[in-house]
């Protein structure tokens, strides 16, 4: 439905804030743009609407080619039937929110009009409000009316940008489900711009995480998040624990036990990154073995479905290990307690350290993928 | 290769842009003919003028430019400062009522203080009545002199420097004043250690403006009968026939206009500095008491006094003591003239400004921008150099046509453009035409951008985002533009004086010509209605001053240039 093609573009004419950037969205498919603020995602999103003219690229929807840098085409905004939804939701405010809702059906007689901007509007349960002006209305609801809005001229194809970062936390759970179910019920191919990886996994049927104006890796949530392709990519969904080694004979020796590092030439300085709920933590009672690895508890934080603990291992002969463990289940350490560390190693990633860049042709990769049955 | 920067700036020029150069082109015509003039082979009475009256003329416009730019500070700058930062009996009142002289023509006022102070005056009566001496008080001071002229063009002009330094120690004081006042400064050395110095691009602007004003004045010094190089180009014009020279003289002041105008934009830009906080807090203000809170009350209550109570008082007085005078048919058909001319231009006016601001805003390219810009330099044009500046190429153009159809059609249709509405609406329209541009373009600022981006993505084009998202929000704003020209074009004098077409009066021009001939119970009525509407604006702005704190400048947006 939506289909971008080597997009480059620059506010400048100097440095590309987007470059080289290409995008699929099906029907009825959602896709998260996710990146760190000022990557470039809503400059993909505001050239995949027309608010911006391409530059460089092909952008198309529906099959057809609405703007290409090479010959300077750029269809208007106003033509390409794309609905879109704002951070501040952009309600005019001097319309009724019926009237907000039936703006964009400028064809339809004033009596279809009005029938099909309740439609939209009982889809996002906001019929009651049809009279309200947005003023009157809590942020909640008004994100609801813009979804409503853009969504009344059926388009084939929506674009959401931060549509959830003006609410507040608790309000934003529930409105997202909501706009997850409407969304997937109106069968639109859907383009959502956010900053917060939850988010994208929520909402995601496939994940575009983007760092400087470039794509990292994209993918089905659960893909990207257990296996990234990169540092970065790793490092953008949690918190995450990081120890350094050498690769000896195709694995790195840790604290935690030897990781699998094959591909890697013997010699290799690598990282060996894994998140804190990868980390098992059970009471130590006396059986240390080679992979439990005994440590200090030195700060718990309760957050309701989980404990995340901060851990000091005993240095022994090297530096202590700081390390971070979430968890959840019965056990509850407190602060002093011993407890022993148990790394899941199918669960680790290694990429290269910063002075020695990863070998040219083995790509990063995850225990998962070199053992299958681990 | 063109880089993306420069096709994005220069590029495919889109309608709106092009329609925004010619605009600007429109607005920039006077001044181009103005200058053009000036590599004219000089003549005669440029000779002439230059032995003998030029120096003259240009001693005494720069003697008024200092008078009138001091002036304005002395009154405008305590005023501002006393309002905003002290406590004192009436400090609310005088908050808005200090703008109330925006609402009085220099002329009016001149001529009221003419008729107040005169041998047969009620302040010369009076004073002999009471003292028992039947002539003699030859220490009363004349006024109708220079230093008469600019205390007249003082007291109507000291708002300017009144309201931006108003604004300009509400914004600084959230950040600074209170430090002053935890470092030990008392009240007197706060304000000229740290109010004063932090408002000073401001305060210049303001005294800019002002000075820009004494420069275009027509009425108080011709009716005063000082020679100024604006009365100076009427009198060759009009008296010796000689449009050349007056264009060269023209040309002369507009390089004074354009010397003050360039301070004033350079003071502007310099004021950002001054900013280093938009919080709100709420303003540290001193109690005065004894003496200070009686020096308060007295330097606030006389600049009203002096600059609207007593002349209003008097216009009041003549209308009601010869209501025989505009009680009458010919009096409404004036205010109807008058009316319809400043609708006209007011309606124009605000369309234009619309126009212009929303292209900007389509495409924010360096082209649309300078051509915006330089439409919004005309309320620098002084009135008598607009009027050449406009006649000039009109007369050309309806000569031209008139050859022509004589020529081809054998048939004369007499005068097109000049000494008809058209000329004078035009001249209107490039003066006034920045103040509402001002007004729009703060408005349409405040409206966010996905505004926009949501209107067209729901289907609507540029033109019907504007007619349908636009306009209805900026509804309020737009009415404040339009009374704004509405008010400017009443009061105009110099460029109705010379364009209207024949034997069209209007408020001014009459009230202009029954002073003149020292009719001045006569003019009352007139000059009374100028200000009655004049009113309007001031209550405008006191209601913005009512709503502004610290943090927001806005209550001056639009208002001053």
């Amino acid at each position: 439905m939506l289909g971008l093609e080597g997009v480059g573009h620059s506010y400048d004419g100097a440095s590309e804030v987007v470059s080289g950037f290409s995008l699929g969205v099906g029907a009825g498919e959602i896709v998260c743009l996710l990146g760190p603020s000022g990557c470039g995602k809503s400059t993909v999103l505001r050239l995949a609407a027309g608010l911006e003219s391409l530059q460089r690229g092909r952008i198309k929807l529906r099959g057809e080619t609405v703007a290409e840098g090479e010959s300077g085409l750029s269809e208007p905004p106003e033509r390409r039937n794309v609905g879109l939804v704002f951070q501040d939701f952009a309600l005019f405010p001097h319309l009724t929110v019926a009237r907000n809702v039936g703006f964009g059906l400028a064809g339809l007689a004033e009596d279809q009009r009005s029938q099909r901007a309740l439609e939209a509007l009982n889809q996002v349960g906001m019929a009651a409000y049809a009279g309200s002006y947005p003023h009157a209305l809590s942020g909640g609801q008004q994100q609801r009316v813009a979804l409503a809005r853009a969504l009344a001229p059926r388009p084939s194809v929506m674009l959401l940008d931060e549509p959830f970062s003006g609410l507040d936390a608790r309000l934003r759970e529930q409105i997202r489900d909501d706009t997850l179910r409407v969304l997937k019920r109106s069968g639109a191919a859907t383009l959502l711009v956010t900053h917060d990886p939850e988010e994208a996994m929520f909402m995601a049927d496939r994940i575009y995480l983007m760092q400087a104006g470039k794509l990292i890796q994209s993918g089905p949530p659960a893909e990207v998040y257990a296996r990234p392709n990169s540092e970065f990519a790793a490092k953008f969904f949690s918190n995450i624990n990081e120890l350094e080694g050498v690769v000896q004979d195709g694995a790195v020796a840790t604290p935690l036990g030897s990781i699998p590092a094959a591909g890697w030439p013997s010699g290799s300085r690598v990282k060996v990154l894994f998140r804190p709920e990868c980390l098992d933590c059970a009471p130590l009672n006396g059986g240390v073995s080679q992979t439990v690895l005994p440590a200090t508890v030195t700060e718990v934080r309760f957050i309701g479905v989980a404990r995340l603990l901060r851990v000091s291992t005993h240095a022994e002969g090297g530096r202590a290990l700081d390390l971070q463990v979430r968890m959840s289940g019965a056990y509850a350490p407190e602060v002093g307690a011993k407890v022993g560390l148990v790394l899941d190693p199918a669960r680790a990633f290694v990429f290269g350290s910063a002075q020695h860049s990863k070998p040219q042709n083995a790509s990063p990769q995850t225990l998962a993928e070199l053992h299958p049955n681990a | 290769m063109q880089t993306p920067k420069l096709r994005r700036a220069f590029g495919r020029p889109s309608g709106w842009t092009i329609a925004a150069w010619i605009a600007a082109a429109a607005v920039a015509t006077p001044v181009v003919t103005v200058f053009s003039h000036v590599f004219l082979p000089k003549g005669d009475i440029w000779a002439h003028l230059v032995e003998t009256v030029l120096g003259a003329y240009v001693t005494n416009s720069m003697l008024m430019m200092m008078l009138v730019g001091i002036g304005v500070l002395i009154v405008g700058v305590p005023a501002a400062w006393m309002v905003t930062l002290c406590v004192f009996p009436g400090r609310k009142f005088f908050e808005w009522a200090l703008l109330l002289p925006m609402a009085m023509p220099a002329y009016v006022v001149a001529y009221t203080y003419v008729g107040l102070l005169d041998y047969a005056g009620p302040v010369q009566t009076g004073l002999r009545d009471l003292l028992g001496m039947p002539d003699g008080l030859h220490w009363i001071p004349e006024v109708r002199n220079l230093p008469g002229a600019a205390l007249m063009l003082v007291l109507v002009l000291y708002p300017y420097v009144y309201l931006l330094a108003r604004a300009a120690f509400l914004e600084q004081s959230a950040c600074v004043l209170e430090v002053s006042r935890t470092l030990g400064c008392s009240p007197t050395k706060g304000f000229f250690r740290v109010a004063l110095p932090l408002a000073r691009p401001a305060l210049a602007a303001g005294a800019a403006l002002a000075v820009m004003e004494s420069l275009n004045d027509f009425g108080t010094v011709q009716y005063f009968g000082v020679d100024t190089m604006a009365t100076g180009i009427y009198r060759v014009w009009r008296g010796m026939g000689d449009p050349d020279a007056a264009s060269q003289l023209a040309a002369l002041l507009l390089i004074f206009v354009f010397i003050v105008f360039g301070f004033e934009r350079w003071s502007r830009g310099r004021k950002s500095f001054a900013h280093t906080s938009s919080r709100y807090r709420p303003l540290p203000r001193y109690h005065l008491t004894g003496w200070l809170k009686f020096g308060a009350i007295v330097g606030c209550a006389l600049p009203l006094l002096l600059g609207f109570i007593a002349p209003a008082a008097v216009l009041l007085s003549w209308a009601l003591n010869h209501p025989e005078y505009w009680w009458r048919a010919s009096f409404l058909f004036l205010v109807r003239n008058s009316f319809i001319m400043a609708g006209i231009a007011a309606l124009l006016g605000v369309a234009l400004a619309v126009f212009l601001a929303y292209a900007l805003r389509l495409h924010a390219t360096p082209a649309t921008s300078l051509a915006v810009r330089i439409a919004g330099m005309g309320y620098a044009i002084p009135g008598t150099v607009l009027a050449i500046g406009v006649l000039l190429p009109f007369a050309a153009f309806d000569h031209a046509i008139d050859r022509w159809a004589k020529a081809t059609l054998g048939m004369s249709p007499g005068l097109i453009l000049s000494g008809t509405l058209v000329a004078v609406t035009f001249a209107y329209l490039v003066r006034f035409l920045t103040s509402s541009l001002n007004a729009v373009e703060a408005s349409l600022g405040k409206i966010t951008r996905s505004m926009d981006h949501a209107a067209r993505s729901l289907g609507r084009g540029p033109g019907s985002t504007l007619w349908n998202v636009h306009l209805p929000i900026m509804r309020g704003s737009l009415l404040t533009a339009g009374i704004l020209i509405f008010v400017d074009v009443l009061k105009e004098l110099p460029a109705t004086l010379v364009l209207r077409p024949f034997n069209f009066d209007t408020l001014a021009t009459v009230t202009y010509n029954l002073a003149s001939d020292e009719r001045l119970a006569e003019a009352a009525g007139p000059a009374l209605a100028i200000v009655v509407v004049g009113v309007l604006p001031v209550i405008l702005l006191s209601r913005a001053i009512g709503r502004s704190r610290p943090g927001t400048g806005g209550a001056v947006e639009g208002i001053v240039p």
